[in-house]
């Protein structure tokens, strides 16, 4: 029988992925000298459910350097070796590599071979060394040693408890049921004692892969309804010998029934270890796989079904007579079905961000000690969530900011201490909900910026004049310059100039913002604001002659009208207004835009004072609308890019409106201007 | 195109001419609604319209083709088509005066378009055919609407130049 495996490729290279991301967390969570022995089961779980998967899909490179892994991951399960700094600087490298060889084979590329082979060579005299006495008097055993039965350790033997006994037929896998997923129900409810019967387990050459062989021997807790667990094998029943019997208080616990032998050691960790794994310890099994393009779909659907919903309210309103006011009652429930519809679909995009902050601790660890600081990192407001593209997308402008406060912020324990700090210092990573938008700060207790290094470095590559006196956010400013950098030297961390430009880029384009704080001697603070989503944006239409536009919310400072007076008019053509002390040019958008308004005179209209790029300006428009949430559409599908536009909405009346870019605005009115 | 050498063309009125574009770039036909203004954008594009959802740009074959401007009316016509650029396939509407019909178009029946002076006057016009006795111009909408929206695209850039060169 032949099978075509590499259809379950794609399935197992993400699964890995995940689960060495766990493994990874577990390694830094694992501390040296006491390691909780929850944690090397599950780093031993991913090396085993890996070795398991790239031996099936024929992966020889992967599934044998696993098998080094594995037997080193084993002793330190038994309590033979001790968790050490170095040891587990070992296993980390040995994620690397895992990775990277997975990214190889899933790439179709060649691994490394020498990496690889170097790895694997440190991890057999790691195994090797095993004999040499270990001082492990502080480490609690994990399992007593090679007899024991019970790998989820024993229950307590004085409550009364249910027994199952589960021998599936061999076609049980044919009809469709999977025992592993009946058991990770059933520890789901309650705390589960497994024991395998491998005995009919054939030889590997008489061994067909679709029939099953096992038979599970499980305990539950009393207090478990007998109900619940027969459910759990509702489908399988004509497919097995099932027998669930309570046990009385007295009944001896560690007593296998006679059926039953003790079977060898990697099968029966193999039966809950493998789900365990591909859940990657996030406990939630009622989940599915969907692709984005599915969910882009339905977003869009939704986004369509929006519309026609505001089209149809706005047309209710023209209706009299008895039946109208019906037809409004209906049309109101409709609003808030869709408005509930849109936020569910929405939800189905948002993650928590702590899948990005899962890859700090170790860069963190990593670069601390290669820069010998001490610091440590603190995550919070870690299942905050936000949109999947966001996501993705913020990951980088993180790492640079993170590896920044590292480098820069923080100083070495020696002039920590001579200032008066804990040598250790804390880099902290918070994220939160801020008013329909996400704030993500990464803060550090460090140096704080060097203004007057900044400012030298400015002046001499001519950037600030020298006699230029710059406020302090200004001088910040000058950091987020494309190529400016204070650092001496080039590291291999920073220093060299790339870095805040590219934050502040990246994150513009998601339609958020960057901000810096920083107190000398105390440290600095950046705020990333952005959007929860890239589908939706909060907007204030404006009018400019016959046509609509919408302005971002999170660009608008606020909205006045001005006075005769307020406006000065610089040489000749440019306009500015004076706003809370500062003069801020005027953008007459009717002009840019080319569009005929209402009134020309300018305290006849608004001024929509808005922010962007670290500058403000004031839009000159006709008039305010309101502010609605609007479905973002592409201007680019169809047509191209428009300077000043971020893209099209449809309105209500079905009307396209078009949304303005702040940032490229400014940037294509100051070129008329510099013209 | 089928087999026999033979396609369906969705033949259309401007002014005093009848074109034909064929039938399988054809999404819709709709009539005339408000569209909005895009800034920066060739003169005889006239604006982006909500199709279902997306946002289609509609470009006025008139202004076009320099012939002298219609009023909208209810009865004039958006065909919407879609267009293989360099970029990818784009959805496009054009503004007409009306639609005639759906004929059959032997392609051997079809004729070259005379040269007549600059080449790039005529190279959107993939021939002319006779279709009961009225003389129908194809149209090769890649070319036409195509370019259009490759000048659009570099409109920002080119605008910029313009700007401040001026």
């Amino acid at each position: 029988m032949t099978v075509d495996l590499t259809q379950f490729h794609d399935a197992f290279f993400e699964e890995s992925f995940e689960a060495l991301d766990a493994m990874e967390a577990a390694l830094l969570k694992l501390d040296v000298g006491s390691p909780e022995p929850e944690l090397i089961n599950t780093i031993f779980r991913v090396a085993h459910s890996i070795k398991g998967g790239s031996a099936t899909f024929g992966f020889s490179e992967i599934a044998s350097f696993t098998h080094s892994l594995e037997t080193l991951l084993d002793e330190l399960r038994s309590g033979t070796m001790a968790v050490t700094v170095a040891l587990s600087d070992l296993l980390l490298k040995s994620v690397d590599v895992l990775r990277a060889m997975l990214r190889a084979v899933q790439a179709k590329q060649p691994i490394d071979a020498q990496r690889v082979s170097d790895l694997q060579f440190d991890l057999e005299v790691a195994i090797a060394k095993k004999s040499e006495p270990a001082a492990t008097p502080a480490m609690e055993p994990m399992a007593p040693g090679p007899a024991a039965h019970d790998h989820t350790g024993t229950p307590p033997a004085i409550a009364p408890r249910w027994r199952i006994h589960f021998r599936p037929y061999r076609e049980l896998l044919a009809r469709g049921n999977d025992p592993l997923r009946m058991l990770r129900e059933l520890a789901a409810l309650g705390e589960l004692a497994v024991r395998v019967d491998a005995q009919a387990l054939p030889p590997l050459t008489d061994l067909n892969p679709p029939d099953c062989y096992l038979a599970w021997s499980l305990e539950l807790p009393g207090e478990v309804a007998e109900e619940a667990t027969r459910q759990v094998f509702e489908w399988a029943e004509g497919d097995c010998d099932l027998t669930i019997e309570r046990l009385q208080a007295a009944t001896p616990q560690p007593a296998p029934p006679p059926p039953l032998a003790v079977v060898a050691p990697a099968p029966r960790q193999e039966a809950p270890a493998k789900p365990e794994a591909a859940m990657s310890g996030l406990g939630d099994s009622g989940s599915i796989r969907v692709s984005v393009e599915k969910i882009d779909e339905l977003m869009n659907t939704v986004g369509e079904l929006v519309i026609t919903q505001a089209m149809l309210s706005q047309l209710g309103s023209h209706f009299d007579g008895p039946e109208a006011e019906k037809l409004r009652a209906g049309l109101g429930q409709l609003e808030r079905n869709m408005r509930e519809l849109q936020e569910s679909v929405m939800r189905v995009r948002m993650l928590p961000i702590s899948f990005v902050f899962s890859r700090f601790p170790r860069m963190v660890r990593d670069l601390a000690q290669r820069l010998g600081k001490r610091i440590e990192l603190k995550l919070t407001g870690e299942q905050t969530e936000l949109d999947k593209t966001v996501l993705e997308k913020i990951g980088d402008p993180l790492v640079h900011l993170v590896r920044n406060c590292i480098d820069h912020g923080i100083e070495s324990p020696e002039a920590r201490a001579g200032a008066g700090k804990p040598a250790e210092g804390t880099v902290h990573l918070d994220a939160c909900h801020r008013g329909g938008n996400i704030a993500v700060e990464v803060s550090d207790d460090g140096g704080g910026l060097d203004k007057e290094r900044i400012l030298a470095k400015a002046r001499a590559r001519g950037l600030v004049g020298a006699s230029d006196s710059l406020t302090d956010s200004e001088i910040h400013e000058l950091i987020f310059l494309p190529g400016f950098s204070t650092a001496e030297k080039t590291t291999d961390v920073s220093g060299r100039g790339v870095g805040m430009d590219v934050v502040r880029r990246n994150v513009k384009e998601l339609g958020g913002k960057v901000e810096l704080k920083s107190e000398p001697g105390r440290g600095s603070r950046f705020t990333i604001t952005l959007p929860l989503t890239l589908a939706i944006v909060d907007g204030q239409s404006v009018a400019v002659g016959t046509e609509t536009y919408i302005v971002p919310l999170i660009s608008i400072v606020e909205s006045m009208q001005l006075k005769a007076t307020g406006i000065t008019r610089l040489s000749g053509h440019s306009e500015v207004l004076s706003f809370r002390g500062d003069y801020l040019p005027i953008i007459r958008l009717h002009e840019l835009f080319g569009v005929e308004p209402r009134s020309r005179a300018l305290h006849e209209g608004l001024v929509v004072i808005a922010e962007g790029d670290g500058r403000r300006v004031g839009l000159f428009v006709d008039d305010l609308l309101g502010q609605q949430q609007v479905v973002i559409k592409s201007l680019e599908t169809n047509y191209g890019h428009i300077e000043g536009v971020s893209g099209a909405t449809i309105l209500g009346d079905g009307s396209v409106a078009l949304i303005l870019d702040v940032p490229g605005l400014i940037r294509a009115a100051s070129m008329r201007v510099a013209a | 195109m089928t087999t026999n050498g033979s396609h369906q063309v969705l033949t259309f009125v401007l002014g005093n001419e009848t074109y034909g574009v064929d039938i399988l770039r054809v999404q819709e036909i709709r009539g005339w609604s408000a569209v909005t203004k895009i800034p920066h954008a060739p003169a005889h594009v006239l604006g982006v319209l909500n199709l279902r959802g997306s946002i289609v740009p509609i470009v006025d074959l008139r202004m076009r083709f320099a012939l002298e401007r219609a009023e909208y009316t209810a009865v004039t016509v958006i065909i919407v088509m879609s267009v293989n650029t360099p970029a990818g396939r784009r959805d496009f509407g054009v503004v007409v005066d009306g639609v005639s019909d759906v004929v059959d178009v032997n392609s051997a029946e079809v004729k070259p378009a005379p040269e007549l002076g600059s080449r790039s006057a005529t190279d959107y016009i993939r021939g002319l055919v006779s279709v009961a006795e009225r003389m129908v111009v194809l149209l090769d909408i890649d070319r036409l609407i195509g370019r259009d929206l490759a000048l659009s695209e570099g409109m920002d850039g080119e605008e910029a130049l313009a700007v401040s060169a001026a």
